[in-house]
C-alpha cells in the first residue's frame, strides 16, 4: 500500500506540525537534549502501550496495566531495600516474571473463565493496586533506600542513549518481529478481526487470548522496575491512571478498539504524540490547571483528524474498485 | 471408477434436548460435485461442522480414503484436506487477501523460523491467477466485492491443497455473471480430481452443477442418488417430506386505484429516473441483479435514505417523507432484506418485537396497554403461524423461517396499506417459503398493495401481478403477469433493451 495512505503517515505529519507549532511559541523547545528527554519520558509508555495494543487487537482491553506495573515496581523495590546484595539483572528478570504472573491471571480469567476483559481487568486493577498497599503497608521506598545500581540502572548511557530507551527500543523491535513475522503474531490479528473465522481456520482462541494478557503483563512488570528506578521512588500510587494513557496511545495510533487492526509503529507514534504534549505544555507556559483539559482536547482532535483521513482513503479505494 | 474419498457412517449429534443428526450416512467420491440438500434445520450445517472438526459426532465414524479418522479440531480436518467455505463470511475484514489466505497456516522459513512473506506472496499470486482473479494481494478484504471474497475463500482452501471443498450456499449473494464464473471454477476443481460438497437452497443450481445428491430432513438421512436419474419435483418431495401443492399460491385479484406513484426518482450513481405506479391489492415485483438499485429505491421511498430528485405521491397526494416514522404514518411498511440486522431484535421477546412499531399507539400516558399488546401479539402471531412455545420467547431462539414470520407479523400489526418486502424468502426453507407466499396472496386479497423485491426468478414470476425489471439503476422493462417469461426478464436484467 502507498506510504501516504497509511495512517501512520498522517500521524507523523501531525507530530511534525505539533513540533513546529510548539517551536514557534517556544524556540527553546527545539533542541536535541529536550527531544532526548521526551524520548526517555515516553519510553515506558511505548512499551506498556504495545502490551495494551496486543490485548486491544484481540478485541479486549487491559485496565490493570498501571496496577500491575505498580505492584511489580513495589515488589522489586522492597526486595532491593531488604536484599541489596541481589544483582540488578536478577531484579530485572524477576520484575518481568512478576508482571507475567499478574498478566497470566488476567489471561486465565478471560480465556478460561470467559469473563469479559473489561470486567476482569476492572477487578484485577483494584486487586493488584490493593496488593501494592498490602505489600508496602502504605509506605514508600525512597531513593536512599535503593542501591545505586538499582536506582541508576535506567540512567546508564550507551553512546549517549539511556538504557531505558534502549530497552524500550528492544521491546518495540521484538514485538514488531513477533507480530509480523510469527504465526502466533498474525493469529492475534485474526482473533480480533473475526473470532468465528479464527476458530474455523483452526486458531487456538484460548491460547491467544491468554497469551496477549500474559505478554502484556510481562511488559508491565519490566516497566514497573524501570519506573521505580527512574523516579527513584516506589509508592502505593505509582503510575495511577497510566492505563488510560496507554489506551489513548493505541487509539491515536490507529489501533481499532473493536480489534483486528493496528500497528506497532502507529502505537509508538501515538505514544510519542502524547509524550510531546505532556512535555510541551509547561514549556509554552500553559497553566497546570489547564493541562489535563488541553491534553484531552488534543487527543480527541488528533483522533478525529486521523479517522477522517483514513475514511477518505477508504473511499478512494472503494471508488477505485468501481472503475 | 472414482474412489470414495470421504465416508460418514451413522453419524449422530446430540445437543442438550435436541437431536441435530440421527444416524446420517454420507459419502463422496473424488472428482465429484455432490449436492447436500435439505431445509433449514435439516442438519446440513451440523454435518458440515462435523466434517470440518468444529463439532465432534456423538456417535458414528468418519472414514477418509478408507481409513477411520477423528477430527478433534478444525486444524485436524484441514490437515486431512477438508476445507469449507462457509455461508457466513469467515474472513478477516481488516487483513489483506494474502493474510486471509494464509491465516492459520502461514508459511515459515524453517520449522521454528519466522514467516516467509516472499513465498506467501508468490503463492498467493499463483492461486489468484488460477482463479482468474485480478486483484492486489495486499488489499484488505473489506474492500472486495462479495464474489471476490468467495474466490479468496476458495483460494484459501486451495492453498491448503484441499481435496474436499465444502461450499455452503456459495451463490446466495452473487450476481448471475458471478455465479457463472463460480461454476467455471467449480468445474475446474472437479477436473483436478477434487471433491466438492455443494450446499444450496436453489434447486436449479443443484441440477446445473452437481452430479450426485444427498437429502437430509429433520436430522435424518432421507436418500441419495445421481442427479441424472431424478427430477426437481422428486428432490423437493424428499426435502419437504410431502408434495407441495403449490409453491406459489397466487390468488388472482383485481387491482384497485393507484396508492403509490413515483415519478422521476433519481439518486446520482445509484438509480436514475425511476417512475412506477402501485395499485391497491396488487403485488408488484421488482427484479434485478445485485447492484440494480432496487433496495435503494425502496429505502429512499421509505425515508431511510435522503430523497434526491423526483416526486412521490400517496393516494394522489404529493408527499415529502423524511424518515421512516413519517412513512409509517402514511401507511407504509418496509420489511428489510437482512432480518437479523435490520428486522428483528434478536434479544427481545416475540411479543416485544411484534408490538415495537406500534408502541406509541399502545401507550396510555406512560404505561403500555398490556391486554391490548397481548391481543395483537396473539392475532398476528397466529396469523403468521409462528412456531414458538410462548410469545415471551426470545426471537434469538427461533429458526430463520420463524424469525422472518416475526418480522412480517411486526409490520402487519401496523396495518399498512403499502407493504414493501425485500427478499422475504431469502435463506428460508421451502415450507416457510410457501407459507410466506400464501400470506402475501392473502394480504393482497385484503387490499394491501405489495412491492416484492426478489432475486429468485420463479418467485417473481409466480407471485407478481406486474414485474419491473431493473439494470444498474434504470428500469429496463415492465411486464404484465401474462406476458412475463424468464427470458424476457433476464434479458432486461442484464441490460439488453428491446
Amino acid at each position: 500500500m502507498n506510504l501516504i495512505k497509511r495512517r501512520e503517515f498522517t500521524l507523523l505529519i501531525l507530530i511534525i506540525i505539533q513540533i513546529l507549532l510548539i517551536t514557534l511559541r517556544a524556540p527553546r523547545f527545539f533542541n536535541i537534549s529536550n527531544f532526548r528527554d521526551i524520548l526517555d519520558d515516553t519510553a515506558i509508555l511505548f512499551m506498556v502501550a504495545i502490551g495494551q495494543m496486543l490485548v486491544i487487537l484481540t478485541s479486549g482491553i487491559d485496565l490493570s496495566v498501571a496496577s500491575s506495573l505498580a505492584f511489580s515496581g513495589m515488589s522489586v523495590a522492597l526486595l532491593n531495600q531488604y536484599h541489596p546484595e541481589i544483582s540488578v539483572f536478577i531484579i530485572l528478570f524477576l520484575s518481568i516474571i512478576i508482571g507475567f504472573i499478574l498478566g497470566s491471571f488476567n489471561g486465565l480469567l478471560v480465556a478460561y473463565g470467559n469473563i469479559p476483559p473489561i470486567i476482569t481487568t476492572l477487578g484485577t486493577m483494584s486487586i493488584y493496586r490493593g496488593l501494592v498497599f498490602v505489600l508496602s503497608k502504605g509506605t514508600w521506598v525512597s531513593a536512599h533506600e535503593m542501591t545505586d545500581s538499582f536506582r541508576l540502572f535506567p540512567r546508564i548511557h550507551v553512546f549517549g542513549i539511556s538504557s531505558l530507551l534502549i530497552i524500550s527500543l528492544v521491546v518495540i523491535i521484538l514485538f514488531s518481529i513477533f507480530l509480523y513475522y510469527t504465526r502466533t503474531g498474525r493469529e492475534i490479528y485474526g482473533v480480533g478481526g473475526n473470532i468465528t473465522a479464527a476458530q474455523y481456520v483452526g486458531i487456538n482462541l484460548r491460547k491467544i487470548r491468554y497469551l496477549v494478557f500474559a505478554l502484556g503483563g510481562g511488559i508491565c512488570g519490566l516497566s514497573g522496575f524501570l519506573w521505580v528506578a527512574r523516579y527513584a521512588s516506589a509508592q502505593s500510587d505509582t503510575a495511577i491512571g497510566f492505563e488510560l494513557q496507554t489506551i489513548a496511545a493505541c487509539v491515536i495510533g490507529g489501533t481499532s478498539i473493536a480489534g483486528g487492526s493496528g500497528s506497532i509503529m502507529g502505537v509508538v507514534l501515538g505514544a510519542l504524540f502524547l509524550g510531546i504534549i505532556k512535555n510541551a505544555l509547561p514549556v509554552i507556559n500553559v497553566s497546570p490547571f489547564w493541562q489535563m483539559f488541553i491534553q484531552g482536547f488534543i487527543i480527541i482532535v488528533a483522533i478525529i483528524i486521523n479517522t477522517v483521513m483514513s475514511q477518505r482513503n477508504q473511499q478512494l479505494i472503494l471508488k477505485k474498485r468501481e472503475l | 471408477m472414482k474412489e470414495e474419498i470421504l465416508v460418514l457412517k451413522k453419524i449422530s449429534k446430540y445437543f442438550p434436548g435436541i437431536r441435530a443428526l440421527d444416524e446420517v450416512d454420507f459419502k463422496i467420491r473424488t472428482g465429484e460435485v455432490h449436492a447436500l440438500v435439505g431445509e433449514n434445520g435439516a442438519g446440513k450445517s451440523t454435518l458440515v461442522k462435523i466434517m470440518t472438526g468444529i463439532y465432534q459426532p456423538s456417535s458414528g465414524d468418519i472414514y477418509l480414503n478408507g481409513a477411520k479418522v477423528v477430527f478433534p479440531s478444525p486444524i485436524h480436518s484441514q490437515k486431512a484436506g477438508i476445507s469449507a467455505i462457509h455461508q457466513e463470511a469467515t474472513m478477516f475484514p481488516e487483513l489483506s487477501v494474502l493474510e486471509n489466505i494464509f491465516m492459520g497456516h502461514h508459511i515459515k522459513k524453517s520449522e521454528r523460523g519466522l514467516l516467509d512473506w516472499v513465498e506467501m506472496r508468490k503463492r498467493t499470486k499463483e492461486l489468484l491467477d488460477r482463479l482468474e482473479m485480478d486483484i492486489e494481494v495486499d488489499i484488505p478484504v473489506k474492500n472486495l466485492s462479495v464474489a471476490q471474497r468467495h474466490m479468496v475463500e476458495i483460494a484459501k482452501a486451495l492453498s491448503r491443497d484441499a481435496r474436499i471443498v465444502i461450499m455452503d450456499e456459495p451463490t446466495s449473494a452473487l450476481t448471475l455473471k458471478e455465479v457463472e464464473y463460480l461454476y467455471r471454477i467449480i468445474r475446474k476443481l472437479r477436473a483436478q480430481g477434487r471433491a466438492i460438497i455443494f450446499i444450496s437452497h436453489k434447486f436449479e443450481e443443484v441440477f446445473e452443477i452437481a452430479e450426485h445428491f444427498t437429502v437430509l430432513r429433520d436430522g435424518k438421512f432421507i436418500g441419495e442418488g445421481e442427479i441424472k436419474d431424478t427430477s426437481p419435483d422428486k428432490i423437493i418431495k424428499m426435502v419437504v417430506g410431502r408434495t407441495l401443492d403449490k409453491m406459489f399460491p397466487k390468488v388472482e385479484t383485481k387491482p384497485g386505484p393507484v396508492v403509490l406513484k413515483v415519478e422521476g426518482l433519481s439518486k446520482p450513481g445509484v438509480f436514475k429516473d425511476v417512475s412506477f405506479e402501485l395499485h391497491q391489492g396488487e403485488i408488484l415485483g421488482f427484479f434485478g441483479l445485485i447492484g440494480a438499485g432496487r433496495s435503494e429505491i425502496m429505502q429512499t421511498i421509505f425515508g431511510i435514505d435522503p430523497k434526491g430528485e423526483g416526486e412521490i405521491f400517496i393516494k394522489g397526494e404529493q408527499v415529502n417523507i423524511r424518515n421512516p416514522k413519517e412513512a409509517m404514518d402514511k401507511g407504509m411498511a418496509y420489511i428489510p432484506e437482512d432480518r437479523q440486522l435490520q428486522g428483528a431484535i434478536l434479544e427481545m421477546t416475540i411479543k416485544d418485537n411484534i408490538t415495537l412499531p406500534i408502541v406509541d399507539k399502545l401507550s396510555r400516558v406512560i404505561f403500555l396497554n398490556q391486554p391490548k399488546e397481548w391481543e395483537i401479539t396473539e392475532k398476528y402471531g397466529k396469523d403468521m403461524d409462528i412456531k414458538a412455545a410462548t410469545w415471551q420467547q426470545l426471537v434469538l431462539a427461533l429458526s430463520g423461517g420463524n424469525q422472518q414470520k416475526v418480522v412480517l407479523a411486526k409490520w402487519l400489526a401496523t396495518i399498512p396499506e403499502i407493504l414493501i418486502m425485500d427478499e422475504p424468502t431469502k435463506g428460508i426453507d421451502v415450507g416457510t417459503k410457501v407459507a410466506v407466499h400464501s400470506i402475501m396472496s392473502k394480504l393482497a386479497k385484503e387490499g394491501i398493495a405489495i412491492i416484492l423485491i426478489s432475486s429468485e426468478l420463479p418467485e417473481i414470476i409466480g407471485m407478481s401481478d406486474r414485474i419491473i425489471v431493473m439494470h444498474e439503476g434504470i428500469i429496463t422493462n415492465c411486464l404484465d403477469r401474462k406476458e412475463a417469461s424468464s427470458e424476457k426478464i433476464i434479458k432486461a436484467a442484464t441490460g439488453i433493451l428491446e
